[in-house]
């Protein structure tokens, strides 16, 4: 295959990716938008194998094939609970093949440039290793994280900016050793790039470690970002547009996802990453009054939503711990039967990935025109006859528009106070991650149904149906 | 120990302490029940109905007295009229009695009690904490009082409630103007609101407008810098300015509206005095006034306590007996509020009473124990102050403010083109043209996935990270051009990210498929 088709194929790779992407805009288009996905890659395969590849066809196919497989038996088996660890380990291999990548070009004798050629391509490759470094030693904490492997919990080391600071000098340090050593040839430079190498991975570990499980949407995203940006790099290196387009988009895409969970809770992107939540403005939230939490059994819950006509469910990382979105739904066809309209509000950082919710009721079959984001519903709710909070805290906590010294102030959140009455579900009377006192707890309106979310669901449920 | 039920022996009263219903869950807590002979009755709760549910009937008060350990009562102990006992002389020592003591008022009450040896709860003193809402008895009938008072006026107002337009013409809905939007004031509101009519409310304290305008009645503003919330969440006495201010409004309502509630009180002291008779003259003929707090005087210049009377075309209702005139309704009410009471007094539900001093709501509800007056108890704190940090934030606002002027709007814009135009120039200088090429390419792309990923519905923000996932192995372009190197270690590299890279790419487009599909109209 000429180097001019392939070019074509790349173009044409390139476009699919766009429509793919673009695709997504809604829920009809979007099976459609994977199908462009899936072409523009085989495209961009074929032709690399047909118009690259000169050797080592069958070694070539067996990976490809047995990761293919592995790919598959993942798609298959993972529970949609468990999609944000499964998305950041998939992270992690990008960012590990981009290392790999960096490494071995580095090493392949083939490649010969001079002068400030050189210079940038040896950038270029320290670039691509250094991120790729990052989101893989980043996306693997994640993944451990986001399982329970390891503990939610931010780690906050006495004077962490500075071991930060440190790193990102030692990286730049370790490019200017490797771009005047690196055209001595022979493997010159080797060693400042593997040394770089270890620290970038030290960094994403740091990184990811200082930050707390429900700023995880930001970190899912953020890392995605690197996972593009990382392909990007690479693909400057090898001087393939393909790469650069794509891993732009990605990286564009994981960026825009970054800043609207960054929004959605009021926070600045720099504050999230520097990690330890809740560290400066814990003091500050003293002046919330506590109060006494009211109550309710699953009978009398019941009635309320017998007499509702209006009802809205908001749900949260509790929902997915609880696996309660199957109970949820059959409340929800419950309601229906009895003429009730019953409604979704969902927070945009509710759970632990961008869109994580909406996801796992699509799941349990919940038709997705009765799923509204928050800004779509949030003027209903002084209209809703009944709230029905499932495992969620900071995203409903007025603290959020009447405390302004609250750390979640100004934070977007779901105002079902507004509603005529709220039912919380909830295993226990603990603060959120945020660590704020909830005032809506205490609220005259407010009833609490304690215990394991898909048991006070089902315990509902039964109530209602007799 | 033995909860004894009496009948009450207050003229008129047809209340009663407890009920058949709340008898089994007294039982459940380990009492023994005893109701006196005919003390539901004017509630509609016969004997065989008390006798049916657990308790024990007995004929005579003095033998109820007698077998009880506690007595539950709705109005304080007094003499019968007829019979000529006093109730007070029944008690022996070691006994407990809960009720309507009000000891503010009854104090010489209290003084004879503790010389029996009475412990006695007053369910009025129950400090007003979210906590002690479900033991409330007061707030629990001034919902009842509110609504009978709108049922009240309702019987006396010649006219409909709720506007019509009817073949024989039009009716104008009528116009009810509550004042004082406590718990009676909102169950007024509520009740009138239900029947059709236009409400209005007007209270001095300011954080109750959201409640009023949830219930879709008008809050009458008051242009006034002047706070009336009180310790406990009561109104308090306000300022002569603020009064006038006060006064020009009702007379101007007086005018326009068609009946009042009135439900203003101020603990401890005589009920203001806000409806003059000048305005009371001033209303349309067969107008109708509640006053609901004509047992404390009245809010209204006219109204007699007790009774309904008539002035100047306008009917002046002053009865002080609304809750026991739906006494099925507030017995009930009034039934649960006190069982709550003992089961905060029995924390271990073996019938056995416990007066612990340590507990807020216990401590507040205690007017004698061990043979001393122990009223009087601590106020709770006044409501947070908010209105006036509010005040104090708008003071210092100003001062701030001329120090954080923000800069002009073109200055952020200009730095960032001038910072990227510099860039620009410096890579244009440095780098080779190949580079450029590239550099172009992934500019432009930045900006297409800005635009395009910005159309994503935030619904499919999963599916979105995962296929961007997938996209981005394709990285394994950069293995695949490797993997047919002679070098061993670098085809072997190659190898293993062809892997890894396929687990993604297969894992990602198919793990999206799965998620697109479940989404369902």
């Amino acid at each position: 295959m000429d180097i001019e088709l392939v070019t074509a194929a790349y173009l044409g790779a390139t476009v699919l990716f766009v429509l793919a992407l673009g695709g997504l805009s809604n829920q009809e288009t979007a099976p459609r938008g994977n199908l462009y996905g899936i072409l523009g890659m085989s495209v961009a395969l074929i032709a690399t194998v047909l118009g690259q590849v000169t050797g080592n066809y069958w070694f070539l196919a067996g990976a490809l094939g047995a990761g293919g497989l592995i790919g598959i038996v993942l798609a298959r088996r993972v529970q949609m609970t468990q999609m944000p660890e499964l998305v950041a380990i998939l992270h992690s291999f990008v960012g590990l093949a981009a290392v790999l990548v960096g490494f071995a070009n580095f090493m392949d004798p083939s490649v010969e440039l001079f002068g400030s050629e050189k210079t940038i391509h040896d950038i270029e490759t320290y670039l691509g290793i250094l991120i790729g470094a990052v989101t893989f030693s980043g996306s693997v904490v994640a993944y451990g994280k986001l399982s329970g492997k390891i503990g939610g919990k931010p780690l906050t080391l006495p004077g962490r900016h500075w071991f930060n600071l440190a790193l990102l000098i030692a990286a730049v340090w370790f490019a200017i050793e490797f771009v005047r050593e690196a055209p001595a040839g022979d493997l010159a430079g080797l060693g400042s790039l593997i040394v770089m190498t270890s620290v970038a991975l030290v960094f994403g570990v740091h990184m990811v470690m200082a930050i707390g499980g429900a700023d995880m949407p930001v970190v899912i995203s953020m890392l995605n970002s690197y996972s593009g940006w990382a392909a990007s790099a690479t693909g400057f290196m090898l001087g393939n547009d393909l790469l650069i387009v794509t891993g732009a988009l990605v990286g564009s895409s994981g960026a825009i996802l970054s800043y609207i969970m960054c929004r959605a809770m009021n926070r600045r992107f720099i504050a999230v990453i520097a990690g330890g939540f809740g560290t400066s403005g814990a003091a500050a939230a003293a002046g919330v009054e506590g109060g006494e939490a009211n109550p309710i059994e699953p009978m009398e819950a019941a009635a309320l939503l017998a007499d509702a006509k209006e009802v809205m469910i908001v749900p949260g990382y509790g929902m997915a711990v609880a696996q309660a979105q199957h109970a949820v739904f059959e409340l929800v066809q419950a309601l229906q039967e009895k003429g009730v309209n019953v409604r979704f509000g969902i927070h945009p950082v509710a759970g632990r990935m961008p869109g994580h919710m909406n996801v796992l009721l699509a799941e349990a079959n919940v038709p997705y025109d009765i799923v509204f984001e928050l800004d779509e519903i949030n003027d209903d709710f002084p209209r809703i006859d009944v709230s029905i909070v499932i495992g969620a805290n900071d995203i409903v906590n007025p603290s959020a528009q009447e405390v302004p010294d609250s750390p979640i102030a100004g934070m977007p959140v779901l105002e079902v106070w507004k509603s005529k009455h709220t039912i919380v579900m909830k295993r226990s009377m603990a603060t959120g991650y945020a660590g704020v006192e909830n005032p809506l707890f205490f609220k005259d309106k407010t009833r609490m149904l304690f215990g394991d979310a898909r048991e006070s669901l089902t315990a509902l449920l039964r109530e209602l149906k007799s | 120990m033995r909860i004894g039920v009496p009948t009450e022996i207050h003229p008129g009263e047809k209340r009663v302490a407890t009920t058949p219903d709340v008898v089994k869950q007294l039982l459940d807590l380990g009492f023994d029940v005893s109701v006196q002979a005919g003390a539901g009755h004017a509630a509609s709760f016969s004997d065989q109905k008390y006798q049916d549910a657990g308790a024990v009937i007995e004929p005579a008060a003095k033998a109820l007295w007698d077998s009880s350990d506690i007595i539950l009562k709705v109005r304080a102990p007094e003499v019968h009229g007829d019979a000529g006992y006093d109730e007070v002389d029944l008690f022996r020592g070691g006994q407990c009695l809960i009720g309507f003591l009000w000891p503010g008022q009854n104090g010489d009450l209290l003084d004879r009690l503790a010389k029996i040896g009475v412990s006695a709860l007053s369910i009025d003193s129950v400090p007003r904490i979210s906590r002690a809402q479900k033991l409330d008895a007061l707030s629990s009938m001034s919902n009842i009082a509110g609504y009978r008072a709108i049922v009240e006026a309702a019987q006396h107002y010649g006219r409909f409630f709720g506007g019509q337009i009817t073949a024989a013409g039009r009716i104008e809905p009528a116009i009810v103007l509550v004042i004082g939007a406590g718990v009676a004031g909102l169950s007024a509101i509520g009740a009138a609101k239900n029947m059709g009519a236009i409400v209005r409310a007007f209270d001095t304290r300011p954080e109750v407008k959201e409640q009023i305008e949830s219930m879709n009645a008008e809050f009458l503003m008051l242009e006034f810098e002047e706070q009336g919330s009180g310790a406990g969440g009561y109104a308090k006495v306000m300022s002569k300015e603020f009064i006038d201010a006060e006064m020009a409004l009702f007379r101007q309502q007086a005018e326009e509206v068609d009946i009042i509630i009135t439900t203003a009180l101020i603990p401890g002291k005589p009920a203001p005095e806000l409806i003059t008779a000048e305005m009371v003259q001033a209303m349309k003929p067969g107008s109708v006034i509640v006053d609901l707090a004509a047992e404390q005087g009245g809010n209204c210049a006219l109204t007699e306590p007790g009774k309904l009377v008539v002035a100047e075309g306008v009917t002046l209702i002053g009865y002080t007996d609304l809750p026991s005139r739906l006494a099925p309704q507030a017995s009930q009410l009034y039934a649960t509020n006190l069982k709550h009471l003992l089961t905060e007094l029995c924390p271990e539900k073996n019938g056995s009473v416990v007066i612990d001093m340590e507990d807020e709501v216990i401590r507040g509800a205690t007017v004698v124990n061990d043979g001393k007056v122990s009223w009087s108890p601590p106020k709770p704190p006044a409501p947070p102050p908010k209105p006036v940090a509010e005040t104090a934030e708008t003071d210092t606002q100003p001062e701030t403010q001329p120090e954080k002027t923000p800069l002009p709007s073109w200055v952020g814009p200009s730095i960032a083109l001038g910072v990227g135009g510099a860039l620009l120039a410096l890579v244009g200088a440095t780098a080779p043209p190949s580079f450029l090429d590239h550099f172009t390419v992934f500019v432009l792309a930045c900006f297409v996935g800005y635009m395009v990923v910005w159309n994503v519905k935030p619904a499919l923000h999963t599916p979105l990270m995962s296929v961007t996932n997938a996209i981005s192995s394709i990285i394994i372009i950069g293995a695949l051009l490797q993997i047919s190197s002679g070098d061993k270690l670098i085809a072997g590299i190659a190898g293993f990210v062809v892997l890894i890279t396929a687990i993604n790419i297969f894992g990602g487009f198919g793990v999206t498929r799965r998620m697109l599909a479940m989404f369902r109209k």
